[in-house]
């Protein structure tokens, strides 16, 4: 799905990640660790193309990021769901709204999503909520909601940049179940986190790999965290 | 063929698209003012342009085919001297009619300076004849040689150092007006521009989830431009009928022989001021499309 070769990315000064070599694959269930400032959220812009790096290849879909015109990185995001830590939402138009403006965004607005919209705001846990404004919903509700807006165009592969980052244990739960029930259903889900409890979580759950940057580098971590 | 899939992506009306960027705010308003301003400031330039054509074509035929001979002489020769200029002016070739002014019409001429009830008789004032030409008209300069030779207090005038600095002025007040709404539709471009800036930067957050969550380019920015197009139409529809009413109270041309013309616009001259909302959104158009690419151009 995603391929990465020998990719270094730098701001500016020295190098943040280098020497990167791994190849997402179809259906997988990934962890993203390191300490904090390891450049977590940097690997994740590189892999939905927010970033291109400043040494080697990234093939998204088998299309290397630098050929890509701006255009054609804004249909791949189409297929690639992604949740931020701090997800920014358009706070004048309501949860719902939100949620399929993916589906506006592509043109897909019919009639026929408006089943699976609200099935999907059940899923997530806001059907009571799809009349609110985004700023008056709750950590958790916001992680939810933008979880829903990610996975409302059916993408191939969803990108967490520490969903659990902002909300109580419970919720991070919850949240882990939505992932890794997508997971399930086939969906290739890379989730970064510096939280290990959440981590061992999963792995009773999921044949969940591990990857950890450390030293500016992409590692496999062992089974023992 | 780009701009052709962004123009037609302005103007699908996309319910979703069009609450993306929010609708009101101060530039907003400031937009729509704007444009109103504008628009008010163009129907004058456009009357004013409209005003001074029909003044050059007034003056270029007002006085066209027609010459005066002006004759200055002692009392006592007057009569043969405006006689005998007469019988020149009917032996030239080109020459319709000619004929020397009476008395009455003579006075008419000097009443605007002097009153009505000025002893003309009794002044020493010149005879005038009044000349109309024929088609090809005459040949003023053998003429006036002529009357050199021969009636030495004649003095030709065909108008013509009359006319041409008057048209060629009216022309340039013409060209004024044009040039005067070329840049008034620069500066509300510059000032949908302007305003473009400022409200792309202000939704940089509305900008960021569109881009994250796979919208074009061309969806981004038409959920901007749409904005602005349609603010600056209503904008400018509404200068065009404040500044229009305006003009439609304004007195027409007030007689016949004045040689200044009304303000007002005249008969079909008035559609002019319908396709005033749509030149200055299309300007909007083009200047929020401008603004936007580049702010696009630098996000990731």
């Amino acid at each position: 799905m995603i391929d990465l070769e020998n990719v270094a990315y730098s701001y500016g000064g020295g190098e943040l990640l280098s020497e990167m070599s791994l190849s997402i694959a179809s259906g997988a269930f990934y962890f993203l660790t390191g300490p904090s400032g390891a450049g977590k959220t940097t690997f994740l812009k590189l892999c939905y193309g927010a970033l291109v790096p400043t040494a080697g290849q990234i093939r998204i879909f088998g299309n290397d990021v630098r050929g890509m015109s701006r255009d054609e990185v804004a249909l791949t995001r189409r297929r690639i769901g992604v949740v931020h830590q701090d997800c920014q939402f358009i706070d004048h138009m309501s949860v719902l709204d939100n949620i399929a403006l993916p589906l506006a965004v592509s043109g897909n607005n019919t009639l026929a999503e408006d089943a699976n919209l609200k099935e999907l705001l059940a899923w997530v846990g806001l059907s009571h909520r799809a009349k609110a404004f985004p700023p008056e919903l709750s950590g958790g509700e916001r992680q939810r909601a933008a979880l829903a807006r990610a996975i409302i165009m059916s993408p191939d592969v969803i990108l967490a940049d520490e969903p659990t980052g902002n909300v109580d244990w419970e919720m991070s739960e919850r949240l882990l179940q939505l992932l890794l029930e997508l997971n399930r259903m086939g969906k290739t889900v890379l989730i970064a986190s510096h939280d290990l409890s959440l981590i061992r979580s999963a792995k009773s759950q999921v044949q969940a790999r591990v990857l950890r940057i450390s030293n500016r580098r992409l590692q496999l971590a062992g089974a023992n965290l | 063929m780009n701009s052709l899939h962004g123009l037609l992506e302005v103007l699908r009306a996309d319910h979703h698209r069009d609450r993306v960027v929010p609708a009101t705010g101060f530039t907003a308003t400031l937009t729509t003012l704007t444009a109103a301003a504008m628009a008010f400031l163009i129907v004058f330039a456009l009357s004013l342009s409209f005003a001074a054509d029909r003044l050059s074509a007034r003056w270029a035929t007002a006085l066209e085919g027609t010459a005066t001979i002006r004759i200055s002489a002692p009392q006592d020769q007057l009569a043969i001297q405006v006689e005998r200029s007469l019988a020149i002016l009917s032996e030239t070739a080109g020459i319709e009619t000619a004929r020397a002014l009476n008395i009455e019409e003579q006075q008419a001429l000097l009443a605007p300076w002097f009153g009505p009830d000025i002893p003309l008789a009794d002044l020493p004032v010149p005879k005038l004849i009044a000349i109309t030409e024929m088609d090809g008209g005459f040949d003023a300069q053998g003429l006036r040689l002529r009357l050199a030779a021969e009636v030495p207090g004649a003095v030709l005038d065909d108008h013509m150092r009359w006319r041409k600095p008057l048209v060629r002025a009216a022309q340039r007040l013409t060209l004024l007006g044009a040039f005067s709404i070329l840049i008034i539709a620069l500066t509300s471009g510059a000032m949908v521009m302007l305003a473009a800036r400022a409200a792309l930067a202000a939704n940089a957050q509305v900008i960021a989830v569109l881009r994250l969550i796979g919208a074009t380019d061309t969806y981004i920015v038409a959920a901007f431009v749409r904005r602005f197009a349609m603010r600056a139409f209503v904008g400018s529809c509404l200068g065009v009928v404040g500044g229009g009413l305006i003009l439609l109270f304004l007195p027409s041309e007030t007689t016949t022989a004045s040689i200044l013309t009304g303000l007002r616009l005249q008969g079909v001259d008035w559609i002019w001021l319908f396709m005033i909302p749509p030149a200055l959104a299309a300007v909007a158009f083009i200047a929020t499309r401008f603004a936007a690419n580049r702010v696009l151009g630098e996000l990731s």
